[in-house]
């Protein structure tokens, strides 16, 4: 019973564990952002504009709803640190000169916030000084509006809007290339041109303040000092990035808990009673020995609950362990002072509870048959079971068929439920395995997708400010450039109804050689002279089809609201993209032929050369490398996506061998008799195994497609219900799929046979024999 | 009788036991099961071994039969030596030279009378159809049935049946009418009986039922793990005149 014992423990700790891992991870990671946000006072609202003078500050202040106003400048830079040749884009955001800020203050790890009135002291984000090895007291170089300035490092800090700290045009934090810093504001103001003035204010609100009627009125504020929009918290960038990774959370926590846990459930009510089952004799010599049927009933009512809670105790310490690595991962891309990580006790009870529920329900049945039998009769063994003639006999293959493969169809067949739940249980972790690999395989076709199809540039620049478009074609006199392309991007919101959405509308040629447009089928599409294109996930989540009109507001210099007829739609499965032809985009502008930014192919050896003159130009105030950044997001999926494949893995092939062990262990003591008669007979160790190794291999043999019809259903089910607006998982099945999932069974079911033959071997004819008589 | 003489006028053994001893160790406890036991089985004939249950009976006929290994002693199956065969050729010896029969049939219930004899004659050398076995033991109407569709009699017939269809040297039969009423022990007897006259297939029949002991050729008594009586008959009572 050890055994069989332990392999059920092990579906109850699967359980426990997985619903730990991610209602934990999760709870972990909300609460966590909540007390970080809280004890920061992080911003309700936040507004760039191109410059006010620091007297509207007053004004800003004066608004209804609001609590605080911290208005500030904010400054793209580049950085140079020593020993580290590529470019490293950055942001530094002012502090207040004399006190800490009311609204987004920053926590402080190490050293010292800048001291007041210093212009040349700045504090770092950890992340980035980290990547660096920045320390307090080291010095780097940036050059802010083509100026060249030595800062020191004052302290090092994490900043609530900074939780997630990602540079523009970046899908996954790169903390080598672009980091934050803050200094005093009276230095930044004047390398940055912004004396007296500010281009940035945060805000927090009263309680009772409605964030939407606050915007419109600093919006109504700001518009004549060029505000290019306020914008609540939920589209905040690092607070966004954040909440969309807590509803992956979420949709885990819920989901996969529900699956596994139901799995679980499934398996122990199956096993317990089988297992009961093969103990009636013991059962009718208690109830010889004048045990009532209640003390029957508390024994094995212990003896499940001692397996529950050894599954439930091994579940909470493998759950803790995982979901304390899990959190400490999401810490590597989320900047939290501290994880404020508990083990709730209605999880445990939760899940305790489920499996504890299934296993005793199991086990009341199967003592219930057993006690409800005369001693006499329950420990004479169970007469020779009932078997008919019936479809299998009728086949013209049946003649052909040997005694022992006979033995083992008619076995299954005379059981068509319990065959067929030891299928179902074996499949579901098929299921399991198929979900975890179908997400493996949708994510890398993803960055595929993106990279290959979408993303086709080297390098990516951006410019200070919109500049003529020669610019871009400049950049083809610079050494190792094969190929440049300038883009008009524009902040805008995409209205229709009550729908709307704020992203980046994207000006591109109109065959464009380095911004791939394609269609579902990954055909290339033309962006029209007129009109606007749409990723598919953007129409739908508007509401609008190719023909109907989208209105554009446009969030930068004047903000007017432009009616575009949507031209079509494309796909693409990272970003929420809008195209237009870049000209239609200077006509929306009305701008002469203008750029924002340019994208280039490069040759790889020239690429120092190459940098050391894109940083020399005074226009560029971002240099992106598409390679880095790719290969930084799938480092990113790598480490996630992996820990939890291992995780799904372990627990499917646990459960699939809980599953087969049992059901061969099972078999082997309720035909331990008919095996010892066959070995007296005079068939060999190896012939006798078949018996239980055909039954395995067929069991997991129908087991396979079935599972791959279920995975296949829960893999849909999970797609769904990870649909988010940044990542768009493809919905992909290949036949690398399939055949993992297979081959985890197989795994799992070639370790139980392994297992159960030292056992076969062992029969012992003469015992065998003598049972029963 | 059939029994064979060697040419010098003494029988010629098919099994002999010298000093055969079995002990199995219970941790703190010894079980002496066997004490001892020298004998022979004689080429054709039919032994009834009597005792009481515990005697040893048992152990000694598995011992025969090559599903245990004596403690000491040596057991000689024609000329082979089974205390010093390997579990393979233990296993081999079990396929082709001996017929089991068990007091609690060992039917495999998945399978028909026609397969649980057919399972033997699928791996055996020399053997009769399925068909012709359980005519032997007169149940060719029953061949399709499943254990679970036969009396008691008719399962330990067939298992009778499943016995001989290798044509084994020898027979052995433990309590073969163990768990059946007198009447029904008649026919699975006689079924014994024929196989024994029939086909001349020695035969070892173990029962603790002194009456049975009236259709052997010889009768050995055994008590506390050794022989202590062995008489032969001068005639053989037909099965159908025995009564108790």
């Amino acid at each position: 019973m050890k055994g069989q014992s332990a392999a059920i423990a092990v579906v109850v700790a699967a359980g426990v564990m997985i619903l730990i891992v991610f209602v934990t991870t999760y709870d972990a990671l909300t609460l966590t952002q909540k007390r970080f946000y809280e004890d920061q006072r992080f911003a309700d609202v936040f507004a760039d504009l191109k410059r006010a003078p620091n007297h509207v500050a007053g004004r800003l202040r004066a608004v209804d709803g609001v609590n605080h106003v911290e208005t500030r400048v904010s400054a793209p830079v580049r950085i140079e640190v020593p020993g580290f040749d590529e470019p490293v884009r950055g942001r530094v955001v002012s502090l207040p000169e004399e006190h800490e800020p009311l609204v987004n203050r920053l926590y402080l790890r190490e050293g010292a916030f800048p001291p007041p009135w210093r212009a040349d002291a700045a504090a770092v984000n950890e992340v980035f000084a980290e990547a660096h090895g920045l320390r307090p007291g080291d010095t780097f170089n940036v050059i802010i509006r083509g100026q060249l300035e030595r800062l020191t490092v004052s302290g090092i800090v994490l900043s609530p809007e900074f939780i997630y700290q990602l540079g523009p045009n970046d899908l996954v934090p790169d903390y080598k290339r672009y980091g934050v810093l803050w200094m005093r504001e009276r230095g930044l103001a004047k390398a940055f041109a912004m004396d007296g003035a500010f281009n940035n204010a945060v805000f927090t609100l009263r309680p009772d303040a409605l964030s939407e009627r606050v915007i419109e009125l600093v919006d109504e504020f700001l518009a004549p000092y060029g505000g290019i929009g306020a914008y609540g918290r939920e589209d905040q960038l690092s607070h966004r990035f954040l909440e969309e990774e807590l509803d992956q959370v979420r949709t885990m926590a819920t989901v996969l808990p529900v699956i596994f846990l139901g799995v679980a459930a499934f398996l122990l009510h199956v096993l317990m009673g089988r297992i009961i089952r093969t103990q009636r004799e013991q059962i009718a010599v208690l109830k010889a020995f004048g045990h009532t049927n209640g003390e029957i009933a508390a024994h094995y009512a212990l003896f499940t609950g001692l397996i529950v809670c050894a599954g439930a105790v091994a579940g909470v310490a493998l759950g803790a362990w995982v979901a304390d690595g899990l959190a400490r991962l999401y810490m590597e891309y989320f900047r939290f002072p501290e994880v404020s990580f508990r083990l709730q006790g209605w999880v445990l009870a939760v899940a305790v509870f489920v499996a504890g529920g299934a296993a005793f329900l199991g086990a009341y049945g199967a003592v219930r048959s057993a006690v409800s039998l005369p001693p006499a009769e329950a420990m004479r063994p169970p007469l020779p079971e009932r078997f008919q003639r019936g479809l299998l006999e009728q086949s013209t293959l049946w003649a052909r068929i040997s005694q022992p493969t006979r033995i083992i169809l008619r076995n299954l067949s005379r059981h068509p439920l319990k065959s067929g739940l030891s299928v179902v249980g074996i499949a579901l972790a098929g299921a399991l395995l198929l979900v975890g690999s179908q997400l493996f395989r949708a994510i890398d076709h993803m960055v595929d997708f993106q990279y290959r199809f979408v993303l086709l540039m080297d390098i990516h620049l951006t410019f200070t400010e919109p500049t003529p478009e020669r610019a871009a074609r400049e950049l083809l006199h610079k050494p190792g450039v094969r190929y440049a392309e300038g883009y008009r991007a524009v902040p805008v919101r995409l209205v229709n109804g009550s729908s709307e959405y704020q992203t980046s509308l994207l000006g591109i040629e109109r065959d464009s050689r380095l911004r791939g447009v394609v269609d579902a089928e990954r055909r290339p599409v033309r962006v029209p002279h007129e009109g606007i294109l749409l990723t598919t996930y953007l129409a739908d989540y508007l509401g609008i089809r190719p023909g109907d009109t989208v209105e554009v507001e446009i969030l930068e210099g004047r903000r007017r609201m432009l009616p575009v007829p949507l031209a079509g739609v494309v796909e693409e499965p990272i970003g929420v993209s809008a195209y237009m032809e870049r000209r239609a985009v200077n006509r929306l502008m009305r701008e002469g032929p203008a750029v924002t930014g340019a994208w280039i192919l490069a040759d790889n050896e020239l690429r120092e050369t190459l940098f050391r003159e894109l940083r020399d130009l005074a226009r560029v105030d971002g240099i992106g490398l598409v390679g880095d950044a790719e290969r930084a997001f799938r480092k990113h999926l790598d480490d996630t996506l992996l820990a939890f494949m291992g995780v799904v893995l372990f627990l499917s092939i646990s459960i699939a061998f809980a599953v087969i062990y049992n059901n061969a262990r099972i078999a082997l003591a309720e035909r331990m008799r008919e095996l010892a008669t066959l070995r007296v007979l005079g068939f060999t160790r190896f012939e006798v195994s078949w018996i239980l190794i055909g039954e395995v291999a067929l069991l997991t043999a129908v087991a396979i497609p079935v599972g791959w019809g279920i995975g296949v259903g829960f893999a849909y089910a999970l797609n769904q219900a990870m649909a988010l607006d940044m990542y768009r998982v493809p919905f992909i099945l290949t036949p690398w799929t399939f055949a993992f999932s297979a081959a985890g069974v197989l795994v799992a079911s070639v370790l139980s046979v392994v297992v159960m033959s030292k056992r076969i071997l062992r029969i012992d004819m003469v015992t065998a024999l003598k049972t029963g008589e | 009788m059939t029994v064979a003489r060697e040419t010098n006028g003494c029988l010629r053994s098919v099994f002999r036991t010298e000093g055969v001893t079995k002990v199995y160790d219970m941790g703190e406890v010894k079980i002496h099961a066997l004490r001892g036991i020298d004998m022979a089985l004689y080429a054709g004939e039919l032994m009834v071994l009597l005792g009481p249950s515990g005697c040893g009976k048992s152990t000694l006929l598995n011992i025969l039969g090559g599903l245990d290994t004596a403690t000491n002693g040596t057991v000689t199956y024609r000329d082979q030596d089974l205390t010093r065969a390997d579990e393979r050729a233990l296993t081999r010896y079990r396929r082709h030279e001996v017929g089991f029969v068990f007091q609690a049939y060992n039917m495999i219930p998945s399978l028909t009378a026609r397969e649980n004899v057919a399972i033997v004659t699928e791996i055996a050398e020399n053997p009769m159809t399925p068909e012709e076995a359980l005519a032997l033991v007169g149940l060719d109407d029953r061949m399709d049935h499943f254990p679970s569709q036969l009396s008691g009699g008719q399962q330990q017939r067939v298992a009778i049946a499943r016995a001989i269809a290798k044509r084994p040297s020898v027979l052995l039969c433990d309590e073969p009418t163990g768990a059946l009423d007198s009447k029904t022990s008649v026919a699975v007897l006689e079924a014994i009986e024929n196989i024994n006259r029939g086909l001349g297939t020695t035969t070892a029949l173990i029962t603790h039922n002194e009456v049975i002991g009236e259709m052997a050729d010889r009768v050995v008594r055994m008590s506390d793990g050794k022989i202590v009586d062995e008489r032969r008959n001068d005639s053989r009572r037909p099965p159908g005149e025995l009564e108790w």
